[in-house]
């Protein structure tokens, strides 16, 4: 017995040509603000889009764009992993021990008090450029809204069903197998969408403080260069990035919590 | 109407006092009696009397702060799996289908998925759920996920089934069904029942033996039998017989109501 797959009445999702409105709107903004610029000094402030989309091709076909994108992505995923590992076992610690929150309440506020972007240039001196200090900027982002979901789902589980455990006799791994986990999931789950769409920022964060690839990388190269039509690939790219892990925890998120969807249209 | 005379349950000197900021809060004072196999005693008494209390503590769930209960003459020292309590909420979970939650007692017991299936069907039979095992509890109705709730209190097979206010939350029509296949599952099963009510009515359907607990803190103030014959139907509901024995419980009711709720009354009462 899985899981089932009832057919879930979902929300009804806008039309795809709506998005393609949207996307014309900024375009023909975009395309305003040159004819503005275009007589000015200032005109290499602003790429056209021809200039863009060629540049992107580019540095397609020549693979430097795979390779810093590559880097990045690498920085977020061990980053999201290694913030959302941390934020699992101390999110379950602080739940179920009033000594271990005591502890660690005040250090885990104040290490989110502390502005995370400030931080970077202090690890890049600890960890030196590589792809370490990255991803501690990353999991030190990622950390705290995952931390705060899983110990605040965990402590406002129904002590009703806490009950049918006892009387059940169940084992601390079975509470936590057949009640904890299933329970907190949601909670989880919102944590990782929020935490995981910033991990994006934690990488170039990290890679404008000190780094020699990944597309903060690019983005700072350009502004250095003046090379625009670069930093526009690079930041489209990186917001790209963000939407498809936003858009992929999501999914992941409507699959497993089917349960969630049920009666609630 | 005993079965048997075999005792199942003791229950002696019960005292159960909560500590509180405000002062001892005691719940139940000098509690006993006895249940025996087979028999169905329900509980009444004022809200706030600690009948729930008393039933938590026959699931093993609350330490009594003195006095014994005794399942089999075996002291209850913690949360007992031969008892299965139903709460007032039927506390399904919701990422589960209706069957695996009934299931849930035998997976915890590491039952094969096979031997689950049986005993599932079973007992979805049992309660009228058949056909409802795929589906998830949010979409069940009240009378229903209770009904789901009993399946899986059955579901570990235990000596006692305790109900705490089962239909507490149902609405006047459903309760009466419900009482109705109640008293149908338990003439099929005969598995001793304690049940918390306040409905006295359906304590007179349902019981054999009707305890009447006072008002804070919860003492007993009469033991009262139900001598109709067996089997019941809910028609005997508009019964003179039965509405004698509903009078009989009423007035045992009122005597227990004492102005002496067990605690200082608070400023806003």
């Amino acid at each position: 017995m899985g899981w089932h797959n009832k057919k879930i009445n979902g929300q009804q999702h806008p039309s795809p040509l709506l998005y393609l409105l949207s996307l014309g709107l900024v375009l023909l903004l975009w395309q305003g603000a040159l004819l503005a610029l275009e007589d000015s000094a200032r005109r290499f402030i602003l790429p056209t889009i021809a200039e863009v989309v060629t540049r992107f091709l580019k540095l397609l076909g020549d693979g430097s764009l795979v390779r810093h994108t590559g880097i990045t992505l690498l920085e977020m995923g061990l980053g999201l992993a290694l913030g959302t590992g941390t934020a699992l076992v101390l999110g379950y610690a602080v739940a179920h021990s009033r000594f271990l929150a005591h502890l660690l309440e005040p250090i885990i506020v104040t290490s989110q008090a502390m502005p995370i972007v400030a931080l970077a240039p202090l690890l890049a001196i600890w960890f030196g450029p590589g792809l370490v200090s990255k991803v501690l900027v990353c999991a030190l982002i990622v950390f705290f809204p995952i931390l705060v979901n899983v110990s605040s789902g965990l402590n406002h589980i129904d002590t009703g069903f806490q009950q049918v455990f006892r009387l059940l006799e169940a084992t601390r791994w079975q509470r936590f197998r057949w009640l904890e986990v299933p329970a907190t999931l949601p909670a989880f789950l919102t944590g990782l969408r929020v935490g995981g769409t910033s991990a994006a920022m934690g990488a170039v964060v990290g890679e404008f403080v000190a780094s020699s690839a990944g597309l903060g990388y690019l983005v700072k190269q350009g502004q250095n260069l003046y090379d625009t039509p670069l930093m526009f690939v690079a930041i489209l790219t990186l917001t790209l990035l963000a939407l498809a892990t936003y858009g992929a925890l999501g999914l992941i998120e409507r699959q497993v919590l089917k349960w969630r969807c049920i009666g609630k249209t | 109407m005993m079965t048997s005379s075999e005792v199942l349950l003791e229950i002696e000197n019960l005292y159960t006092a909560f500590i509180e900021p405000e002062g001892t809060l005691e719940a139940l004072e000098n509690v006993s009696f006895k249940v025996f196999q087979g028999e169905f005693i329900c509980l009444i008494g004022p809200s706030g009397c600690g009948k729930s209390t008393l039933l938590r503590t026959l699931a093993g769930l609350l330490p009594p702060s003195k006095g014994e209960v005794r399942l089999r003459s075996t002291p209850i020292k913690g949360p007992e799996r031969a008892a299965g309590l139903v709460f007032q909420q039927p506390m399904l979970l919701p990422w589960r289908t209706v069957a695996e939650n009934i299931a849930l007692p035998l997976e915890l017991r590491g039952q094969s998925p096979a031997e689950r299936q049986q005993r599932v069907a079973e007992l979805l039979e049992m309660v009228g759920l058949t056909g409802f095992e795929t589906s998830y509890p949010q979409l069940l109705s009240g009378g229903m996920a209770q009904r789901a709730a009993i399946a899986r209190a059955l579901a570990q097979n235990p000596e006692v089934l305790l109900l705490d206010e089962p239909f507490g939350s149902l609405d006047a029509l459903t309760r009466e069904r419900m009482a109705a296949a109640l008293l149908e599952l338990w003439q099929q099963l005969r598995r001793t029942v304690v049940m918390v009510t306040h409905s006295v009515e359906e304590a007179a359907l349902l019981a054999d033996r009707v305890v009447v607990l006072s008002s804070r803190p919860g003492r007993i103030i009469h033991i009262i039998p139900v001598r109709l014959a067996r089997p019941r139907d809910p028609n005997l509901l508009l019964d003179p017989s039965l509405q004698s024995v509903v009078r009989e419980l009423r007035q045992a009711l009122k005597q227990g109501e004492s102005p002496d709720n067990g605690r200082k009354p608070s400023p806003k009462t």
